[in-house]
């Protein structure tokens, strides 16, 4: 006979399954956006910034950079939390969704040029990270058979 | 000068990133953690407070480099790290690269680079 535990165990996997989607798309959509805030914020400062670090300070007291900055630490916390449930080599793919976003958001917040080529490779992009997304999250030998 | 900050996007991204998975593949058993014990962990653990520092350093070339590159460039360009991170995820982390997540990862890698183009 099933105990509680075990007649729970479904339910708990379903859980963990939905908490792993819920950061993936959060960690796939936080970066691109934070991305628009600080290529914002830093296109007003002078271009002098690429080669006198110091003028990163500056930088830092933008408001857009700091918005841009603080998406990028809960970015980076969600993204380590996910990495304890997923490879590397799934992350990277998945997320990479990111980029499209990114291409997307480029072309209509800061109206840069985004060429045929671009796009194509957006497309790209979606179907590989969909193609990896449809694969098991972990490592069989080292997650599962332990 | 924008190939150098590239080079320090992708190398400290790389760093950072396989140092993470690295120590969190043990963190996995009762789901994901939260914040806080995330925050907890990088306090605790050097290799994952090393990681941040990589990442710091990342983040501040690619400031530099969105700076003086299109976002639309910087962003695809920056991810050559993706290659170079799956290669060595395979080879360091021991991760299983199953027929779908190669092609995956071929398809999107194809893309960063029409992206980039």
């Amino acid at each position: 006979m099933p105990t509680i535990a075990t007649r729970n165990q479904p339910n708990l996997v379903l859980a963990g399954r939905r908490a792993a989607w819920r950061l993936i798309v959060l960690v796939t959509l936080l970066k691109p956006v934070s991305n628009v805030f600080l290529a914002w914020g830093m296109k007003e400062l002078p271009q002098s910034l690429a080669v006198n670090p110091l003028l990163f300070v500056r930088a830092m007291v933008d408001p857009m950079v700091i918005v841009g900055v603080l998406m990028q630490i809960v970015w980076l916390l969600m993204r380590i939390s996910l990495l304890s449930v997923a490879d590397l080599s799934y992350v990277l793919p998945v997320t990479a969704s990111g980029y499209v976003i990114s291409t997307l958001l480029g072309r209509v917040i800061l109206h840069e040029q985004v060429s045929e080529w671009r796009w194509i490779g957006a497309v790209l992009i979606s179907l590989g990270a969909a193609l990896v997304a449809s694969s098991p999250r972990n490592t069989p030998a080292t997650k599962e058979s332990r | 000068m924008r190939w150098i900050w590239l080079a320090l996007v992708v190398v400290s991204a790389v760093a950072g990133d396989l140092l993470q998975s690295r120590e969190m593949k043990t963190e996995g058993g009762s789901g994901a953690p939260g914040m806080a014990r995330v925050l907890r962990l990088i306090a605790s653990r050097w290799p994952l407070g090393l990681s941040i520092l990589c990442m710091a350093v990342s983040f501040f070339a690619f400031l530099a480099l969105v700076r003086i590159e299109p976002l639309s460039f910087a962003v695809p360009a920056s991810a050559a790290s993706f290659a170079l991170e799956t290669l060595l995820a395979k080879l360091l982390l021991g991760e299983r690269l199953a027929v779908r997540r190669t092609a995956g990862a071929i398809l999107v890698c194809g893309g960063i680079v029409l992206v980039a183009h």
